[in-house]
This record gives C-alpha cells, sequence and structure tokens, in this order.
C-alpha cells in the first residue's frame, strides 16, 4: 500500500527525505574524510598558488633563493605588460579571436553537424565517428599535424595544391590556419555534446511543429533550439574554457611567437623557461585569471538566477 | 526474511555486509596506492624517485645532457663514458634532454634534483647561475687542468668571483659556409668585405639560387647574424658592453646594424621565420642556397659525402677600422651543480671532461668542433676542424653569442621576439630599437 511504502522509505532502502539521517561513527568519519581532503588537495593545488600568483605579480623576483630574494615593487609589473611588453596586446587579441571563433564558427558547425546527424541518416554512426575522432587527439598532438599540414616546403596543403605559402612563418595567417584545425577539434567535441541534448528533446515538440506546417529553419529556430537551453549554457562554458587554456598547440608549433602570441604562453615564457621572471610571468597570469573570472560570474549569476522561484 | 538475492533485510545485518564493502574496498584502493609507488619508485633514471636511489650507489655519477634530440654529440658523450668507466671503474648514468629544454628547464633543474654534473656554456650564462650559488666551485679540478688550457679559455670558465666554474671542452666559430663544387662551378670567389658580399648575393640570385640560407623559427640562429655585424660595423667593445646591459640600443650604432642587415634580407631564404636551422642546412646541402651563415656545427645536417664540399671563411669586414678581429665561438663545456650527491666521482669526471684523452674520443664521433685543450690529437681533424681551430685562434676576440653573453631573460624574453619582429618589419628599425631599450631598462635596471 502507499502509506506502507512511505513510512518504509523508498524501495532501494534509502531513508525518504525530510528523515533525519542516522549516520554512524565510521560513516561520520568517511564523510569527514571525503570532504577535507578534496578541500585541501583543491585548497593547496590550485587556490593557494592563485593567491601566491596575485601576491607576487606585486613583486621582483628570479625564482632562485628562495621567496625572501623577492622585491616588492607595486604596480610597476603591470604597468610595463601594458606599456612597453610588445607581445601583451597581440596575446590579448589573439585569446579574443580564439574566443569569437569558437563561439561563432566552431560551435555552430558543431551544432549543425549534430542535428544533421540526428535525423538519423544511413551512416550517421560511421559520421559521428569520423567527426568525433579529432577530439580524441590530445592538443599537442593536434599542434604537431598543424606543422605536417601547413609546412611551407613539407606540408600536405602546399604539396596538394602546389601553392608556396608560408603558412606557419607569416603573423598575418598563421593564427588562422591553426584556428582551422582547433576548428576541427572542437566542432566534434560540441557536436557529441548537442547529439545528447538533441536525443533529449521529446519528440512530439516536433510532430506538433511539422503539424503545423513549420518549415525546418523556422522549427530548429522556435522549436529545438529553446528546448536546448540546458545544454546551450554547458556548451557555453566549455566553448570559453576552451578558448582561454589554449596553449599547447602554439607552443608545439612555434613556442607561441610571431604571431601566435597567447597570454597562457606569454606566462611560461616568463617563468618557466631561462627567463625566470616570476613576478613578471605572474602579473599576466593574474590578467589571464581576471579575464577567465568574467564569463565564470556570468554564468554564476545566470544559473543561481535561473532556480529563484517564480 | 530475505529478498530474491538472498541477504537478509535486517539492517544489523545489512551495515555489516556494507562495512565489509567499504573494508574491501580501502584495503583495495591503500593496496594499490602501495604498488604504484613501488613501481614508480623501481622507474628508470629520470624523475624524483630515482634520485632516493641515485645517492646509494656508489661509484656512480649522474650527467645531464642537452642532447636528446642531436644524436652526433649524444654518440660521442656515450663512447666518451665507456672509456671514463673503463679507466676509473666509476659508472655513469647519462640523463638526456632535448636540446632547447634543457636550456629552459635550467632554472628549476638546478634548483631541483640536478645531476652532477651537466652540460652547459661559458659566458654570462654560466657566470650568472655561479653567482647565483647553483654551481660548485672547481678550483681543485682546474689545478691540473691550467696549463693544458689557453688564457681565453682559462678565463672564459671563471665566475665573475674569479674562482673557476667550468669545464671547456669543445667549441666551434660562426662563420660563412659555402659549397666549394657550387662556387667553382658558377665561378664564385669568397666574399671578403661587405660591398662583395651583396655583389656576389646579386650575382647568385641572377644565377636562381637563394644567396643566404637563413632560418629562425627558433628564435637564436639569426642572433648570429647580429652579433658579427655588431661586431664588424662597431666593434667588440661597444657589443660587449651592449650585451651587458651598459651601451642604449636605440643608440645610432645599433640602428646602423639593423640597417645594414636590412640590405641583406632580400637575399635571404623566403619563409625564414617558419623554417628550423636544419631546413636551412638542408637548403644549403641541396645546392638551393649558395652560402649559410651559422655555427660549424651545421656539419652535424650533412650527409657524410656532401660533408667534404663544405668551407667557409670568416664573415665579411665592414668597417675597415675594425676587419675582420671578431667572432662568435661559444665554448660548450661542463658544470658541476651545487647539490651533487656524489662529489668526489663528479670532480673525478670533470677532470676527465678536461683532458685532451676525453676531447680526442669525444671529437671522433662529433667533428664539428675542434677541441679546447692545448694538447688534443689534431693529426685526426678534418678541414673543417683544423680551419675552426686556425680561425678561433687568429681571431682577437672572442665572443660567446648573444644568448651566452647576455642576461638569459633579455635574451629570451626582449631579443627573440625584437629579431623575429625585424624580420617581419624591416623598415621599422627606430620604433623596434626604442621598445627594445625600453625593456632593457626594465630588466637591466638602467
Amino acid at each position: 500500500m502507499a502509506t506502507d511504502v512511505a513510512a518504509a522509505g523508498q524501495a532501494d532502502g534509502t531513508p525518504r527525505e525530510g528523515r533525519a539521517v542516522r549516520l554512524s561513527v565510521r560513516d561520520r568519519i568517511a564523510l569527514a574524510l571525503m570532504v577535507t581532503i578534496p578541500v585541501i588537495v583543491v585548497g593547496g593545488l590550485i587556490w593557494f598558488p592563485t593567491f601566491a600568483s596575485i601576491a607576487l605579480s606585486f613583486t621582483s623576483w628570479d625564482g632562485i633563493g628562495g621567496i625572501t630574494t623577492a622585491k616588492w615593487i607595486g604596480t610597476e609589473n603591470y604597468h610595463q605588460v601594458a606599456t612597453i611588453y610588445p607581445g601583451f596586446w597581440p596575446a590579448v587579441r589573439h585569446n579574443l579571436i580564439w574566443l569569437a571563433y569558437l563561439t561563432f564558427v566552431a560551435t555552430p558547425f558543431g551544432l549543425f553537424l549534430a542535428y544533421q546527424l540526428d535525423k538519423e541518416l544511413r551512416g550517421s554512426r560511421m559520421y559521428q565517428s569520423i567527426f568525433f575522432l579529432p577530439v580524441v587527439l590530445s592538443f599537442a598532438i593536434l599542434g604537431f599535424i598543424v606543422q605536417l599540414t601547413y609546412s611551407q616546403s613539407q606540408g600536405l596543403i602546399n604539396g596538394i595544391f602546389g601553392t608556396n605559402v608560408d603558412w606557419l612563418g607569416d603573423p598575418s595567417i598563421n593564427l588562422w590556419a591553426v584556428l582551422v584545425l582547433v576548428g576541427w577539434r572542437h566542432a566534434g567535441y560540441i557536436m557529441i555534446l548537442y547529439l545528447a541534448g538533441l536525443k533529449a528533446i521529446d519528440p512530439s515538440l516536433r510532430e506538433a511543429a511539422a503539424i503545423d506546417g513549420a518549415g525546418e529553419w523556422h522549427a530548429f529556430r522556435t522549436v529545438v533550439f529553446p528546448a536546448l537551453r540546458p545544454i546551450n549554457i554547458v556548451i557555453v562554458v566549455v566553448t570559453v574554457i576552451e578558448a582561454l587554456r589554449a596553449f599547447d598547440v602554439v607552443y608545439v608549433v612555434n613556442k607561441g611567437r610571431n604571431g601566435l602570441e597567447l597570454l597562457s604562453v606569454l606566462v611560461t615564457n616568463n617563468i618557466i623557461g631561462e627567463a625566470s621572471r616570476i613576478g613578471y610571468g605572474s602579473a599576466i597570469a593574474v590578467i589571464l585569471i581576471v579575464f577567465s573570472i568574467i564569463p565564470i560570474i556570468v554564468f554564476v549569476w545566470n544559473s543561481f538566477k535561473e532556480t529563484e522561484p517564480a | 526474511m530475505s529478498d530474491a538475492r538472498g541477504q537478509s533485510k535486517d539492517p544489523g545485518e545489512t551495515s555489516q555486509a556494507r562495512l565489509t564493502r567499504r573494508r574491501l574496498l580501502v584495503t583495495g584502493a591503500t593496496g594499490a596506492a602501495a604498488a604504484y609507488g613501488l613501481s614508480a619508485g623501481g622507474a628508470s633514471a629520470r624523475g624524483l624517485s630515482s634520485s632516493i636511489f641515485k645517492s646509494t650507489a656508489a661509484g656512480t655519477v649522474t650527467f645531464g645532457a642537452n642532447a636528446a634530440d642531436t644524436p652526433v654529440p649524444l654518440k660521442a658523450l656515450n663512447q666518451s663514458f665507456k672509456a671514463f668507466t673503463a679507466k676509473t671503474g666509476t659508472q655513469v648514468k647519462v640523463n638526456a634532454v632535448a636540446h632547447n629544454q634543457f636550456q629552459e628547464q635550467i632554472n628549476s633543474y638546478l634548483q631541483g634534483q640536478p645531476d652532477d654534473v651537466f652540460t652547459w656554456f661559458a659566458g654570462y650564462r654560466m657566470k650568472f647561475f655561479a653567482e647565483k650559488g647553483l654551481l660548485s666551485q672547481v678550483d681543485d679540478v682546474w689545478a691540473t687542468l691550467k696549463p693544458q688550457f689557453a688564457s681565453a679559455f682559462q678565463n672564459a670558465s671563471k665566475g665573475s668571483d674569479g674562482h673557476y666554474y667550468f669545464v671547456p671542452s669543445h667549441a666551434y666559430p660562426w662563420a660563412l659556409h659555402y659549397r666549394k663544387s657550387v662556387f667553382a662551378k658558377n665561378g664564385y670567389t669568397p666574399p671578403k668585405t661587405w660591398a662583395q658580399l651583396i655583389a656576389l648575393c646579386k650575382k647568385m640570385q641572377a644565377d636562381g639560387l637563394t644567396p643566404l640560407a637563413f632560418t629562425d623559427k627558433e628564435g637564436w640562429p639569426a642572433m648570429g647574424t647580429f652579433d658579427i655585424i655588431n661586431m664588424r660595423i662597431n666593434g667588440y667593445d661597444f657589443h660587449v658592453r651592449l650585451m651587458g646591459g651598459k651601451a642604449r640600443w636605440d643608440s645610432p650604432q645599433v640602428k646602423k646594424v639593423f640597417n645594414t642587415w636590412r640590405e641583406l634580407l632580400p637575399y635571404t631564404s623566403e619563409g625564414a621565420l617558419g623554417m628550423l636551422w636544419q631546413e636551412g642546412a638542408t637548403q644549403f646541402i641541396k645546392g638551393e642556397a649558395g652560402m649559410y651563415f651559422l655555427g660549424t656545427f651545421v656539419g652535424q645536417a650533412f650527409p657524410a659525402a656532401a660533408s667534404k664540399d663544405v668551407d667557409f671563411v670568416a664573415f665579411p669586414a665592414i668597417n675597415p677600422k675594425w676587419g675582420q678581429d671578431s667572432i662568435d665561438a661559444p665554448i660548450d663545456g661542463y658544470c658541476m651543480s651545487k647539490k651533487s650527491k656524489n662529489p668526489t666521482e663528479a670532480k673525478q669526471l670533470m677532470t676527465f671532461l678536461g683532458s685532451a684523452a676525453y676531447e680526442n674520443i669525444y671529437l671522433n664521433s662529433d667533428p664539428n668542433n675542434f677541441g679546447a685543450n692545448k694538447n688534443v690529437n689534431t693529426s685526426k681533424y678534418t678541414a673543417i676542424q683544423k680551419k675552426s681551430a686556425a680561425l678561433v685562434a687568429k681571431t682577437a676576440h672572442i665572443a660567446q653569442f648573444l644568448d651566452r653573453d647576455t642576461r638569459p631573460d633579455f635574451a629570451s624574453t626582449v631579443m627573440i621576439p625584437a629579431i623575429q619582429q625585424f624580420l617581419n618589419k624591416p623598415e621599422d628599425v627606430n620604433s623596434l630599437c626604442s621598445s627594445i631599450q625600453k625593456q632593457k631598462v626594465a630588466i637591466f635596471g638602467s
């Protein structure tokens, strides 16, 4: 009987919501460990270095001899980065171009692929595998493929078309050359996410739209796309993260110089190389953190806004 | 009462079963972690785990080599170490890392778990780390080595405090290479002055060759051209002051260097910023390019038959006041880390590395350099080696190359992008020089 079931708890034995849960000491210890260990790990490996970077960005330090040798210089690093560092503003531009490209070209293309493959054409499984294959590649491998494809003397493109364009050495076009292959990978990733979302749409919605005589594009715009809203939020986050953490591809191609500057590469060049300008690199890193936090704040604000009762 | 799975629904017993499963999971997890830890500890020579085992094995010395991606020097090193072990019984554990990567990681390497002895370079690049206390003094090793080296090499091995921190092994000059057969076939003569160089370039271009092979994808090859043009136009002393941060980069002398360099650019390889030095060597050895200004290490990229056809001259004179009195001849050698775990064996190895016997074995496998030791056996020298040694011996002033003569942060974060920017926009010299000067003030402090 329904009341018996309600009284006895749910069918799998877990206590019903709202009833006080009795936790044994062992459970409490387990729970405590499961919370504190990840907090310590995240705090120690992510938040502590973040705050340390912010602090170090106001110092001048060469990384040798312990942190006591760091010299406090206030906002001098930021001033230098913004005014005399020739690579900084190009890097900011390139990061923004990367973001715009992924948002307005690669992601819609992924959505287009997902929509077509959702129609269950013949061989759609094979197409899915083909489009998803580049996602399996690491960005370092992708950088290697970029070199094989675009090398001026021995590359695939110049070989097939007989052209002699310096794809990777010419700073006005090498970013776009790299972005084509990055988009190729990103579209496959987005495609799989959208396919999952499209499968979750109630087919009766589409039938209703078809019965009402809506054309395909009209149906997509007014029925399907709004129904994809939860997936869209995930897609936006994924796209922004991929754009801001871009590093491996350009680093493998030419260490992120000569038209392929990115903020992440500037940070590594100043900190990890022989240069070892820890304070200066930290200032660039803090700028990158600020760039990254803005979309996160927007996203978090939007999702919390939605959960308010209507 | 029991359900379909045969387990009792009594709460006490279920929690008992749960505890047993949890216990199983916990023990399983700790067991797996222990097994992983042990296997990681037994892993190969690289990595933190190896250091736990490193110090306990007596009669071993570890050696860090920046030669993982250059097979010729790596083979030479391995041959030499076989001889060392045969002579002294001390084992040498080689930790080879890719060439550019080794340099880039040097800061964290020396402060972390450095090998006892490692490959390094003379010049400010070595003095810098000596000043920071990351290298061991090797004055006692030099007690026996001193008479075997010319004073130029002795001075190159000292830190700024006058103590020895470096043992030189071999050096190579930067010179203008050409193929004898190509020059004979087309009737070219090697240029001695700038005017002759430009005239020769025009002639080669008319004959369908790329006059000067030139690449700068990695960023450092073009520094050689900057160095030599600077020393030719402004003299060695100005060059040393400029590298030391004591001259202005927006001075008319430096602008003259870039403006003169610009005259040469139309005759250099197309797409230089997308090519590695090895690709330039390929162009040169295939006869597509007439000349190549690079260090004699370029011979590593030539097939054996072709390398007999290669010859070189010193870079042409520009200012008759200086003539050809300066040259970039970087000295490669070895340093001992301060944190060495086997100091006695390390000093033993350093003494061996400074000896003529070692240099003979090394140069046998890597004949693109010449030995620094006075007593090295020159009878087996190739023509190029003999010529290199002679060229450096008769040149009055020896520089170590831009990225070894100046601060590493200035060389890598400022000069590499600056030179690449120059190659993209050779007209824009004034704004380039003032940008370099501003960054130089920020880094050097004045």
